[in-house]
């Protein structure tokens, strides 16, 4: 178990090295240190020396992948791309471009961005199993076609209608909660509640019906005709086993999601004003703040790796014959 | 005049065209023919079929572009000067375009929504709402209204009673849902034409802030939407079947290197690969500005690197089902046969291993189709989707959406997109409910 984590952990940096060189491509040979230089400082008169000390000064002076002028070893790590690598892969942010610490920053925003998407997961998960268990308890009855015509509908609504009109109708119109802003402490939950309602309500048109879906392929199989046939109730059948062998496909869906919880949701977050990572991206890329944008990319992929490595080892826990080597 | 090639366009009408051999292919094949078949037995694939075939009719009245040659002036030489591109959507209407209002106004006003302050000609300054420029008060909506809906019936009626000679003519015997059909199309042929047909005295669906014709933008916007919708799609498709196909059949380093690059993709957050993707494209656009020449072409050549961005980005999960499903069925008897008699590897590939794929390919296409068309929405919010200057349901959403705040609200702008889009949205999911039911091997029982 160890030995394979440990493995997983190394197959993850080859990876992380890819995302490197893709974000690496796509900001420093797109959008050239030169290019970067005169947008930042400005559009009036910029001469070669000014973006040199620039340069310099960001220690962007390097060249990208081969510095032939260093010998040895150093032709290859001397460069842009190893040292902007090395410095991602020791999660040293650096700065943005309004020169805040992008790490601390980091730290500081991901409490708020939990706070809204860490309730919105739990209740969208024990809602949408709950309400597909429902129908699967009642397959084939009108309650069933019904749900899930209304399931489709609510999945082809855009999530903007919904936050647009939840704001409309619950700050607007009938006061309840304030339209957007966050608060840290109990008595932030004003502000969260919306955010999270409206989470679960545009997610449950397809959660539903994935679940649904993974019921009803255990339905039909013979485990479940046996279970039936030696006199358990409908009730019985479906908690103790629909619901236990229907865990493992629910668990490759839903433990991957969970470390990408840190990442909070851009939309919401820019909508109801809460000072996540969310809102912090969206800034950064209206503000064509690339570091910002980088930071979040690489631990982006950091926590979806975690998310797989996370996946494969809680299916050791749910299901004994997997066995992990 | 002239015609005016834009690159969605081109790809537009190539997709079109390669849909229709297509099906003429498949047509071919009776167990192809028949499942189909069994896929528009139902009612309600049949008729969102049809809606899906308008939202399509009016993406390709928008994508035929021309220009046309404007007046010499005396300065000028004999060299032609050509105005702006114009779509055969637009020449439809053009009265809307040309009447825009000053500001805001509600769907089948006669006055500004606001109040705005005018000093009468006895110098008493009031507040009051300004007529409409464009909408005369002598107009009587009912009549006009019943007018226009006879005029629909009567189109609708008639496209309905050529297709049913036609089908008489072919001896048909086919049980399809053609009632089902014919209803949709009279729905929509009649809906149609009562807006259209009102919006030479009104503004249908109201204006927005700048009091351009709310109509006119959710119309113009269909052709974006659709085609970030089906575009994608045919970018990413063969790069998602050749790297699928060839990673289940070789396996070896090969599997490794394609499983590597899918994996290193998808681990990067979608929205911010795409969101850098556009970044980094926009940079390269802003230095080079000879690519394009009116500002429609920017917008254009904006859309379909954008469309390239989301391709690159979404080719990474039907990949991996591919590889699946291809390492499955080259385990199966048919294709050891096939390798046991010397078979090439390449007609192996399309004789086996392709057409036991396509119910996959298909599936994800329809599926996908809907998610992009939602996505164009959350792309322009964030704004790293299309162009602010192009009609799109993402910007007039992302443009209206600080009007809520208005007292009272500014509703139709918003309402007008999230209907547009709902309908597509929901089609495009029952249709591909429905090929999924019917294609998907594993609901045979």
């Amino acid at each position: 178990m160890f030995a394979y984590i440990v493995r997983r952990i190394l197959y993850a940096i080859p990876i992380l090295i890819g995302v490197n060189l893709i974000t690496f491509i796509l900001f420093f040979m797109v959008n050239s240190p030169d290019d970067m230089a005169r947008a930042q400082l400005g559009a009036k008169q910029v001469t070669p020396e000014l973006i040199q000390s620039w340069k310099e000064d960001k220690g962007y002076d390097k060249p990208l992948f081969i510095n032939s002028e260093a010998g040895g070893v150093s032709t290859v790590t001397n460069t842009l791309f190893v040292q902007e690598s090395l410095k991602l892969f020791s999660f040293n942010f650096g700065f943005s471009d309004a020169n805040r610490d992008i790490g601390s920053d980091i730290k500081e925003r991901m409490v708020p961005s939990l706070a809204i998407a860490l309730p919105t997961f739990m209740i969208a998960l024990i809602t949408n199993i709950s309400l597909a268990l429902l129908l699967v308890l009642f397959r084939g009855s009108a309650l069933d076609t019904s749900m899930m015509i209304i399931a489709v509908m609510i999945m082809s609504v855009s999530g903007l209608f919904y936050i647009i009109a939840g704001q409309v109708l619950f700050s607007k119109i009938w006061h309840w909660v304030p339209i957007s802003g966050y608060e840290s402490g109990w008595s932030g939950i004003k502000f969260i509640i919306l955010p999270v309602m409206i989470g679960v309500f545009a997610g449950i048109g397809s959660g539903v019906r994935w679940y649904r879906s993974i019921f009803l392929e255990q339905i039909n199989q013979d485990y479940v005709r046996t279970a039936r046939a030696k006199g358990l109730s409908e009730l019985r059948v479906l908690f103790g086993h629909v619901l236990r062998n229907g865990m493992l496909p629910i668990l490759t869906g839903v433990v991957v999601v969970i470390p990408t919880l840190f990442m909070g949701s851009l939309i919401m977050e820019s909508f109801f004003g809460i000072p996540g990572l969310g809102s912090y991206t969206i800034d950064a890329i209206n503000s064509q703040d690339f570091a910002i944008v980088k930071a979040m990319v690489f631990l982006g992929s950091v926590l979806y790796i975690v998310g797989l490595i996370l996946t494969d080892i809680s299916y050791t826990l749910f299901d004994p014959r997997v066995k992990l080597s | 005049m002239k015609l005016a090639l834009l690159w969605t366009d081109i790809m537009v009408w190539f997709l079109v065209i390669s849909l229709l051999v297509w099906s003429r292919v498949i047509a071919r094949s009776p167990q192809v023919k028949k499942q189909w078949h069994t896929i528009f037995k139902s009612s309600i694939a049949m008729a969102s079929a049809i809606i899906l075939l308008f939202y399509l009719l009016f993406t390709l009245l928008d994508s035929i572009h021309l220009r046309f040659a404007t007046l010499p002036t005396e300065t000028k030489s004999e060299q032609v000067q050509y105005g702006e591109i114009v779509s055969l959507l637009d020449l439809l209407f053009t009265h809307n375009i040309e009447s825009t209002e000053r500001t805001y106004s509600a769907p089948f006003a006669t006055h500004e929504y606001a109040s705005s302050i005018v000093v009468d000609e006895n110098g008493v300054t009031k507040q009051e709402n300004l007529p409409l420029k464009h909408v005369s008060d002598g107009n009587n909506i009912v009549s006009e209204s019943i007018f226009a809906i006879f005029i629909g019936l009567i189109i609708g009626g008639s496209l309905i009673f050529v297709h049913m000679v036609w089908r008489k003519k072919r001896g048909f015997k086919s049980e399809l849902p053609w009632r089902t059909a014919y209803l949709t199309l009279l729905f929509l042929v009649v809906t149609f034409t009562w807006f259209y047909m009102l919006s030479y005295h009104y503004h249908v669906l109201g204006t927005d802030k700048v009091g351009g014709d709310v109509l006119y933008q959710s119309l113009k916007s269909i052709r974006t939407g659709v085609l970030i919708g089906i575009l994608t799609t045919l970018i990413m498709l063969p790069v998602a079947i050749i790297l699928g196909v060839s990673a289940g059949l070789f396996g070896g380093w090969v599997d490794d290197v394609i499983q590597y690059l899918y994996t290193t993709l998808s681990s990067i957050p979608g929205v911010l690969l795409i969101a850098a993707g556009v970044l980094s494209m926009q940079v390269m656009m802003d230095n080079n500005p000879g690519w394009f020449e009116t500002t429609l072409e920017r917008s254009d050549l904006r859309l379909l690197f954008l469309i390239m961005i989301l391709g690159i980005t979404s080719w990474t999960g039907l990949c991996r089902l591919l590889r699946a499903e291809t390492l499955k069925i080259s385990q199966i008897e048919f294709v050891t046969a096939a390798k046991a008699f010397g078979v090439g590897k390449l007609t192996i590939i399309r004789r086996h291993i392709i057409p036991n794929l396509m119910h996959i390919i298909l599936i994800s296409v329809v599926l996908d189709f809907s998610g992009l068309v939602l996505a164009e929405a959350v792309l322009s919010y964030v704004g790293v989707g299309v162009d602010p200057t192009m009609h799109s349901w993402g910007n007039m959403i992302n443009q209206a959406r600080l009007e809520m705040a208005r007292e009272p609200m500014v509703w139709w702008s918003l309402f007008s997109a999230f209907i547009f889009m709902f309908i597509l949205v929901l089609a495009a999911n029952l249709l591909s409910d429905r090929i999924q039911t019917v294609l998907d091997p594993r609901n045979k029982s």
